[in-house]
């Protein structure tokens, strides 16, 4: 390569960062900068708004709300997700395409369509079962089948599944021993990666429980924000550093993982996602 | 192993045959059951509401089968929806591909092991999927009336919104989706970029050839169709996002998720379940060409990007 080529380069590069840093960058500034503002134009900073947020009842009530959410989707997830992947991959493998199709294919159905067709559904179920909040984490998991599936497939890839419960299985341990005392704290990390991309989806969602008619965490802060901008700020702020600190956790956790294993895998389920089918 | 249809008696034939042995050393049919819980699930919550929205579409508020959902479809403001989102997912989608495309490339060309790329590419993973009401908070904090960048503008003698508020339609929208539209090209794109042989472009300059001909006879043909099927992704992304727009956008330029939203809410008093399902059954058809494309295109990239 010659000189004024990499200098150009260079040059190019720098640009594109920066002015793309920019865009990304800013709005977070903004935000903190606006959740800090005091009553009117020459006011001196203020942390009001970030006080005020406990004051709020309704508030803590989405933030409790969508919390319980997060972990209830994360249990029903894993327990409905991982056995079924583990029993098709050992017994079942002529299903395997067809549990990858389905996980996969909230990808493609916007989500804004899903709720059309659940509304009849969530209508029946306020009338005949429970019409409680807790209700949506049903729905959430769909939502994050897609990323919970490739965490998972990931993980068990990455380890031996068949001969693990081969050697269980001759040393007389029954399914359920194979699948949560062998063969899961084997892949942990694939596990705690598939859990914070559920909490992380959940704690983000708005569609669903908007237009199913629940106040999620979302929800409130839409409500809150045409009151009070500043305080439904500050807990957005709020919110997106509790997910950032999610995901760096699991981006170490990733690693971490990637360092064991030989073949990374891209990060983004939608790379491979479109009708089943691998890139 | 049993046949599909099988599958679906499954727990007749577990009575029948439980006290066989071995079928010719086959499984018996138990193994099924191993599937239905998750198989049930997801008939009930994706398959289901799915099948609602299809048959739903061709359905009248009273059960008959009609076409006439699609029919009232033919009104002003529903086609002005779907002129209004297929703008906002192409506008937001092409430019989203060029500037995502430059970032790849600034990333690709530099250190394949580097705490930059590590770092962007961490940050595009979180950042496509950002959005919603926290996005829009952002872009209303930042170039909102009383934005943090548009009140240091003014105080400099420039007013972003000398000629109205841009912020609440399409032009707004289109720059809101950028900011997630720029980061998924980039984990889109990586590895096509990553996939150009520097070897490639030594061979050309041996040949003689300089870089507007490199780029236009080797990596330009080849990196086409992945930047071509990234764009399709991001339309289709772009046209299935509600959540951003509805916190944005209360008014004015509905998109088509907010004209569902419309008519799937009894608030407004023009709730109509039938045309909210052909609306929804429209975006399906959209989306499901754009990603039969986006599928197309994939296949032709892994020929040659390995």
């Amino acid at each position: 390569m010659n000189r004024t080529r990499r200098l150009k380069l260079q040059l190019f590069r720098i640009v594109v960062f920066v002015v793309l840093g920019a865009f990304f960058l800013v709005p977070f500034g903004a935000m903190f900068e606006f959740s800090t503002r005091g009553n009117g134009v020459d006011a001196p900073r203020t942390l009001e708004s970030w006080s005020t947020i406990a004051t709020y009842p309704s508030l803590v009530q989405a933030i409790l709300a969508s919390l319980e959410l997060a972990a209830i989707t994360s249990a029903v997830m894993l327990f409905l997700l991982l056995p079924t992947m583990i029993w098709v991959r050992l017994r079942l493998p002529r299903l395997n395409r067809a549990i990858e199709f389905i996980c996969l294919l909230p990808l493609t159905i916007p989500a804004i369509v899903l709720v059309v067709g659940l509304s009849p559904v969530y209508l029946w179920m306020a009338e005949n079962l429970s019409d409680s909040i807790l209700t949506l984490a049903l729905a959430y998991v769909i939502l994050v089948l897609p990323y919970a599936y490739r965490a998972l497939d990931a993980g068990l890839s990455a380890i031996n599944v068949k001969t693990l419960s081969e050697a269980a299985r001759s040393l007389g341990a029954g399914w359920g021993t194979v699948m949560w005392r062998v063969i899961a704290p084997n892949m942990s990390a694939a596990l705690l990666n598939a859990c914070l991309l559920s909490v992380a989806l959940v704690l983000g969602e708005f569609t669903f429980a908007n237009l199913l008619g629940y106040v999620n965490l979302q929800v409130e802060i839409n409500q809150l924000g045409q009151a009070n901008a500043g305080v439904s700020i500050a807990v957005s702020v709020a919110s997106l550093l509790f997910a950032f600190v999610l995901l760096m956790v699991l981006s170490f956790v990733g690693a971490a993982r990637q360092a064991l294993r030989a073949k990374p895998r891209p990060s983004d389920p939608r790379l491979e996602a479109v009708w089943g089918q691998k890139a | 192993m049993t046949t599909t249809g099988e599958s679906v008696t499954g727990s007749n034939l577990v009575t029948r045959t439980a006290g066989r042995p071995f079928r010719g050393g086959r499984r018996l049919p138990l193994d099924w059951v191993g599937a239905v819980p998750f198989l049930g699930y997801a008939s009930l919550f994706l398959l289901l509401p799915t099948g609602i929205v299809l048959v739903g579409a061709f359905s009248s508020n009273e059960g008959g089968v009609i076409l006439s959902n699609f029919g009232t479809l033919n009104q002003g403001y529903l086609i002005k929806s779907f002129v209004t989102s297929l703008t906002l997912s192409a506008v937001s989608a092409v430019v989203g591909a060029i500037l995502g495309a430059a970032l790849a490339y600034a990333v690709a060309t530099g250190n394949p092991r580097g705490a930059l790329r590590r770092m962007v590419s961490s940050a595009c993973g979180v950042l496509a999927q950002f959005g919603g009401v926290t996005l829009a908070f952002a872009f209303i904090a930042t170039i909102g009336g009383a934005g943090f960048i548009t009140l240091w503008l003014q105080a400099h003698g420039l007013d972003i919104y000398a000629r109205g508020v841009w912020l609440y339609e399409l032009p707004g929208l289109v720059l809101v989706y950028l900011y997630f539209q720029i980061p998924l090209m980039v984990l889109v794109f990586l590895p096509a970029l990553d996939g150009i042989r520097p070897q490639w472009r030594e061979a050309t300059e041996s040949l003689g050839g300089n870089t507007w001909n490199y780029w236009r006879y080797i990596a330009g043909p080849l990196l086409m169709p992945a930047f071509l099927g990234a764009t399709l992704l991001l339309f289709a992304n772009g046209f299935s996002a509600y959540a951003t727009a509805a916190a944005l956008v209360s008014q004015g330029d509905a998109i088509v998720p907010i004209a569902i939203a419309n008519l799937l809410s009894s608030e407004t008093g023009l709730a109509n379940p039938g045309e909210a399902k052909a609306l929804a059954m429209g975006m399906i058809i959209i989306v499901a060409v754009v990603m039969f494309l986006y599928a197309v295109l994939q296949r032709r990239t892994a020929r040659w990007l390995q």
